[in-house]
């Protein structure tokens, strides 16, 4: 047994604080699992949505409920991240912002502009701004 | 490279070209979509068209085999116990492939119109 093997391990995720591109990270598997989570309800909505006249309509009127409005920003946010996040693993893939200052800022840019887009598509979603849908 | 030994660089692979297609596709919905009037005739033809829900049903398979994926390494890099990790990828495979199957009922039906 090596000397080495005696140093302690501090493995607490919750307790170590992490850069913000380890943020980026977990926030783009948990806005992954977020959207696996509302697959089955989109599906459904789908459905709805294609089978007559009345399920169109009745979508149409789901997606003025409050619960389903939050869900649909949430599901903004999620899409968001996770496709700028995505965005920016690939272009590391290719060793495009792999230094360590470019990839911090790069990381924030993904941070801040997920939650840019998800406020103009909440907006949307809530009325402020309008957007057309008709039964 | 053998196949098996393969698996992990299939699934790099299959995960970001379907992230690609995914991305497109909402763009070009997106585009085709966007400040539109959405009626249930308008929504119905376009589904019906053949172009449209070839590229949908691509959509949502690029989706659930994306889903699967991501979410295949989440549970495995999450869930340490061998026999709660195969539950868990079961009812997950199982449920994809019952929104897969799903899925493709829905829009062969909006496609037969």
């Amino acid at each position: 047994m090596s000397a080495t093997d005696n140093r302690p391990v501090f493995l607490n995720l919750l307790r170590i604080r992490q850069p913000v591109t380890a943020v980026v990270s977990i926030f783009h598997r948990i806005s992954g699992v977020v959207m696996i989570l509302l697959l089955p309800g989109l599906v459904y909505l789908l459905n709805l949505s294609l089978s007559n006249q009345a399920g169109f309509s009745q979508v149409a009127t789901l997606l003025t409920s409050p619960t389903l409005k939050i869900l649909a920003v949430l599901f903004c946010w999620a899409l968001t991240h996770h496709v700028l996040a995505g965005i920016r693993f690939m272009l590391l893939d290719f060793d495009v912002g792999i230094e360590r200052d470019t990839a911090r800022k790069a990381a924030w840019l993904v941070q801040v502009g997920a939650l840019v887009v998800t406020a103009v598509l909440a907006s949307l979603i809530f009325g402020v701004l309008p957007l057309g849908a008709q039964s | 490279m053998s196949w098996r030994a393969s698996s992990g660089l299939r699934s790099w692979l299959a995960q970001r070209l379907t992230a690609l297609y995914i991305v497109v596709f909402l763009a070009v919905f997106a585009f085709v979509w966007g400040g539109q009037t959405i009626t249930f005739d308008t929504w119905r033809a376009w589904v019906a068209h053949p172009a449209a829900n070839i590229a949908l049903l691509l959509f949502i398979f690029s989706m659930l085999l994306h889903a699967w994926i991501g979410g295949r390494d989440v549970v495995i890099d999450y869930v340490k116990s061998a026999s709660a990790r195969y539950v868990l990828l079961i009812v997950f495979a199982l449920g994809l492939g019952i929104m897969g199957l799903w899925s493709l009922r829905i829009l062969l039906l909006a496609g037969m119109e």
